[in-house]
């Protein structure tokens, strides 16, 4: 005999209408959780979660219907109870939480306001509810919660609003909580914040938690049981451990290996990616649904469903292949790339890029900001200097000043293979604007909308190259087949594309030119892992072809761990920590960096102590003396060091060969303290 | 606050003056010359000299401006030539009839238009929202004065539910009869802005419906209506208002063909009067006056737009 679970779907079916079609979304979802379980769902971008968590919700869409199936609250069916029901529902026993915080809150209304809301809602006075909202931030663990109350939204930080969103979400003692996202977009340090938070609320409330998130690692740590969706289909379900050590599902399995996990590194280790892409919305299927990605796939996949079968204990995936998926070829991808003609006659290494002594001032509201500080840093023939830092560390800002975006100040020199650079892009001759180009976070906006993929590779060539017409818009599709856009892909418009192939087309723009270098700021973190992949491996080989250089920037460790070979930490526009991709992850570590690191959540499910950053980043505007980490620093405290820590700013130093710090302690105390 | 206050208002007057500048050039070229008609057309040369000369028309424009900026600043408006009456005599109750019009257009066209508005977005795509859409864009297209011939010839003259003229004719007319005179043009007026602001409410309280913090209050537990009326009308409405102060100019600055349809002797009346009689002094100042409505209309809008948005509210005080 077993307990009614909390919250259970029964082959759950949700049809979007679109232009008068229905499409399904939802297959047949059936899962369960019980009291005080947290429940992953994890998945591909479309693949259905957050139908599934809004069908929970009962908020489906204007066009959203549940069309079959029926989702069990506490044992009662609730997807034919009216509106009035409903809301009740969500007043007293189901909450939500979602990605971007920042837009949840109304931002006319005062954050107190709105939290007391909910207790108001539940028939408590209004001056009661008001106490009650500031215990409810005490709760989220907020500083100085009665003057949080009377703040608007746009005053709060990331992380602070989300508290705020999670403190109303509880505010109902719910007994189901649905977290869409919670933390996508927030630094990494505040999302390792944000789920401690969870999981503490979590132990003393004893609620019920669906939890869906794109990020396994994530998932990982906050989750008992996992489900995986493809397609609107549930592919697998288990124990999270027991998933994730021995995926049974090809989908599963793939999803894993696209993943740049702890300590794999370009030079040793290719990423696995899943050919193709998900399926439109409203395909139908006649046999597995991830038949036409599958390595594994067969006449038998392709014309019946399967059935979830069972692997172990609750441990169950829909595969007919299920024991072969962990041992399932790897998938091997190589570009077809004619280098470019230039010729670097350069060793891998030697340097080429050195800039020195960068500033940048900012006015802001009046006063000026200092927001890049004393940046000096080099960069070889064919290597990649990945930046990390929180955001507003100034990472996109060094990739500006570089590139000459913006002019540094007074004695900030930008060299380039021996050559200073004019301070701005117009000053730049052609072939200085062509040796160095940038690829963004966002293709959409990046690309022109009007012109076709070729015409706008080809500008780049015709420009940056001086080709005529035809030996540019040659080049282009050369550049394009080379990114695998296929060419009958050529002649489209970049809205016809999807977003990985986008980024494709804005690589091999930014290719165009033969360029030296190539800065690429955040050029994954809007693509689903198996894109990532594909993409990282791209740039892998273009510049193992090319000898080119990256300056590769990503909040993502993993990442630029898996793609760099020398690292800068930044922290409020200072580099704290620069050295080899190796040393600079293997330790000893910068304080800032050893906690940068420790708030990562770990896929391979290894526990480390994570050492907190107390407090918030302080506002480069008004720095704080000395150290600029010593308000926050987890290593400052009894390291003997702490007035100097406070009163004078160290100097970035070469503590080993090639690795440099910005510590007043000694590397060997660090060394000590962190083993 | 008050920086944000004070650099508003010292770019609106910079725009008066500017506006001043341009009203002064344009009048003071106007084709046709008004001493012939004042003076008739058999006057010798000299008595139009002395004419020009009495009335200072002989300086050099310079002089001419300096003089006509210090009288509107020292509340001396000069002295209209048709009427030979000070100008400010002429204006001061046109002004205050063409205010009453204004406001009670405005009591009638503002509820009704928001409310239009509301009910079009949450009725979005369906019959009710394309019944407000088309019939709101349609009797815009319509010049106000048919509108006004329309009303007057079904609900004056046919059913003589309303008077045709909008002033009415005892001495002194009690507030009822004034503001019954009024509802004919105002219903007029209503029909050529209803489409306009109550498009721009729809528009303002769609976005809102569909926003992140509605989707929130309503997985609070708030019913749909409540939700509605607490979260979503305060910032819906804050581009109705912006949109309904800057209509507030046209309503208020002289509504010729309304006032000339509805034989209503305010300044729209008294500025076409000016246009045709070429009386400068008098079309100048009118002309500079309505400019001085609409310029502090838009800044009225601007710094309430300011106070109700926190987020405007906040980035104007750091
Ligand atoms: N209102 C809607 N009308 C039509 N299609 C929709 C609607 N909302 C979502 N979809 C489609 O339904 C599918 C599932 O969407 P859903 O948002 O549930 O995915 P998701 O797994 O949450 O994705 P993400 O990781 O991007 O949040 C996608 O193909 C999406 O484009
Ligand atoms: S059923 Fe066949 S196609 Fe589907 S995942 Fe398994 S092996 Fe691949
Ligand atoms: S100098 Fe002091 S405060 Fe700064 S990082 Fe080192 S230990 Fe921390
Ligand atoms: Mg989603």
């Amino acid at each position: 005999m077993t307990t009614t679970p909390t919250l259970e779907l029964r082959n759950l079916e949700v049809a979007y209408t679109v232009r008068g079609i229905d499409r399904q979304v939802l297959r047949g979802v059936s899962f369960s959780i019980a009291p005080g379980e947290a429940y992953g769902l994890v998945g591909e971008s479309g693949c259905g979660k957050s139908t599934a968590a809004f069908a929970a919700m009962r908020y489906l869409p204007r066009n959203g219907k549940i069309t079959k199936g029926s989702i069990l609250f506490e044992g009662k069916d609730i997807v034919d109870i009216n509106d009035d029901e409903v809301a009740k529902l969500r007043r007293s026993a189901i909450s939500m939480v979602y990605q971007n915080p920042a837009t949840a809150l109304n931002p006319t209304i005062r954050v107190g306001k709105q939290i007391a809301e909910v207790f108001e809602l539940n028939g408590v006075s209004s001056s009661d509810a008001m106490m009650m909202a500031e215990q409810a931030l005490t709760k989220v663990q907020i500083a100085d919660p009665a003057r949080v109350l009377r703040r608007y939204a746009h005053q709060l930080s990331g992380g602070m609003a989300q508290r705020v969103v999670i403190a109303m979400a509880l505010a109902s003692n719910p007994r189901l909580l649905v977290m869409d996202e919670p933390t996508t977009g927030l630094d990494a340090t505040v999302e390792a914040e944000v789920l401690d938070l969870v999981r503490e609320l979590r132990r003393d409330t004893g609620t019920a938690v669906l939890f869906i998130s794109h990020n396994l690692g994530v998932i990982r740590n906050m989750c008992d049981r996992v489900g995986v969706l493809y397609a609107g289909a549930l592919v697998e379900q288990g124990a999270t451990s027991e998933l994730f050590s021995s995926p049974s599902h090809p989908y599963t399995v793939g999803l894993l290996r696209c993943i740049p996990r702890g300590g794999l590194h370009k030079s040793t280790d290719r990423l696995d990616t899943i050919p193709g892409t998900p399926p439109a919305l409203g395909t139908n299927f006649d046999g597995c649904v991830f038949a036409a990605r599958c390595s594994l796939a067969d006449d038998k996949c392709r014309t019946a469903l399967p059935e979830m079968v069972t692997i172990i204990g609750s441990h169950v995936a829909r595969c007919f292949h299920s024991d072969k998926a962990g041992s399932m070829p790897r998938s091997i991808e190589q570009i077809e790339y004619a280098p470019q003609s230039t010729g670097h006659k350069a060793q891998v290494g030697d340097t080429l890029l050195n800039i020195s002594h960068l500033s940048k001032v900012f006015n802001q509201d009046g006063s000026k900001v200092r927001v890049i500080n004393d940046v000096s840093l080099t960069l070889g023939f064919g290597e990649t200097l990945g930046l990390v830092g929180e955001s507003g560390s100034g990472k996109t800002t060094i990739a500006k000043l570089v590139l000459g975006l913006t002019p540094p100040e007074e004695g900030g020199v930008v060299t380039l293979d021996g050559k200073g650079l004019a301070k701005t892009l117009s000053h730049r001759d052609v072939a200085d604007v062509g040796a160095m180009q940038i690829v963004f976070q966002n293709p959409d906006q990046a690309l022109n909308r009007r012109h076709s993929v070729t015409r706008i590779v080809s500008r780049a060539v015709e420009r940056l190259r001086k080709f005529s017409l035809t030996a540019a818009i040659a080049r282009a599709q050369e550049l394009l087949s080379g990114m695998r856009v296929d060419a009958s892909l050529h002649s489209v418009r970049p809205v016809q594309l999807s977003g990985g192939l986008k980024q494709r087309v804005a690589i091999a723009r930014a290719f165009a030119g033969a360029p030296q270098i190539v800065v690429c700021d955040e050029p994954t973190s809007a693509l689903d892992v198996s894109v990532q992949a594909a993409i990282l491996n791209l740039l892998v080989d273009l510049q193992k072809k090319d000898q080119t250089s990256f300056i590769f920037i990503s909040h993502d460790l993993g990442v630029v761990r898996y793609i760099s070979d020398k690292i800068a930490v930044l922290y409020l526009g200072r580099v704290v920590e620069f050295g080899t991709s190796q040393r600079v992850f293997s330790g000893p570590f910068h304080p800032y960096t050893e906690a940068l690191l420790s708030s990562v959540p770990n896929i391979d499910g290894s526990t480390r102590k994570r050492i907190p950053l107390t407090g918030v980043v302080p506002s480069p505007s008004n720095p704080p003396s000395g150290c600029v980490l010593n308000p926050r620093c987890p290593r400052k405290a009894g390291s003997g060091y702490e007035t100097l820590c406070e009163t004078e700013e160290p100097n970035l130093t070469e503590v080993e060969p090639g690795h440099f710090m910005r510590c007043h302690v000694p590397v060997a105390k660090l060394k000590q303290l962190q083993n | 606050m008050l920086r944000f206050i004070v650099k508003r208002i010292g770019l609106s007057v910079l725009t008066l003056v500017i506006v001043s500048l341009i009203v002064f050039l344009m009048t003071s070229i106007m084709p046709g010359d008004i001493a012939k008609q004042i003076l008739g057309r058999d006057a010798t040369p000299e008595a139009f000299e002395i004419w020009n000369k009495e009335k200072g028309f002989d300086k050099p424009l310079v002089v001419q401006y300096g003089r006509w900026m210090g009288g509107v600043l020292t509340g001396d408006l000069g002295t209209s030539l048709q009427y030979e009456m000070p100008v400010s005599e002429i204006l001061a109750p046109a002004a205050s009839k063409s205010a009453q019009l204004a406001i009670v257009a405005l009591l009638l066209i503002a509820p009704i238009s928001i409310l239009g508005g509301i009910a079009a977005a949450m009725n979005r795509g369906k019959k009710v929202d394309r019944a407000l859409t088309v019939g709101g864009l349609s009797a815009a297209v319509i010049p106000e004065f048919v509108w006004a011939v329309v009303l007057i010839l079904v609900f004056g003259v046919a059913i003589r539910a309303f008077p045709v003229s909008a002033f009415p004719d005892e001495e002194n007319p009690n507030l009822v009869s004034s503001v019954y005179h009024l509802i004919l043009p105002s219903i007029a007026l209503l029909f050529v802005l209803f489409g306009y602001i109550s498009r721009i409410t729809r528009a303002g309280v769609i976005e809102a419906l569909d926003s992140d913090y509605m989707r929130t209050a309503v997985l609070k537990g708030l019913s749909r209506k409540t939700a509605v009326f607490k979260h979503v009308l305060r910032n819906a409405l804050l581009p109705t208002i912006a949109v309904i102060a800057t209509q507030v100019p046209y309503l208020a600055g002289g509504l010729i063909a309304i006032e000339r349809v509805f034989n209503y002797p305010g300044f729209g009346n008294i500025l076409l009067d000016a246009v045709i009689a070429r009386d400068f002094p008098l079309l100048q100042t009118a002309v500079f006056l309505t400019g001085v409505v609409i310029i502090v209309f838009q800044l009225i809008a601007d710094i309430l737009f300011a106070v109700l948005n926190p987020r405007i509210r906040q980035k104007v005080t750091e």
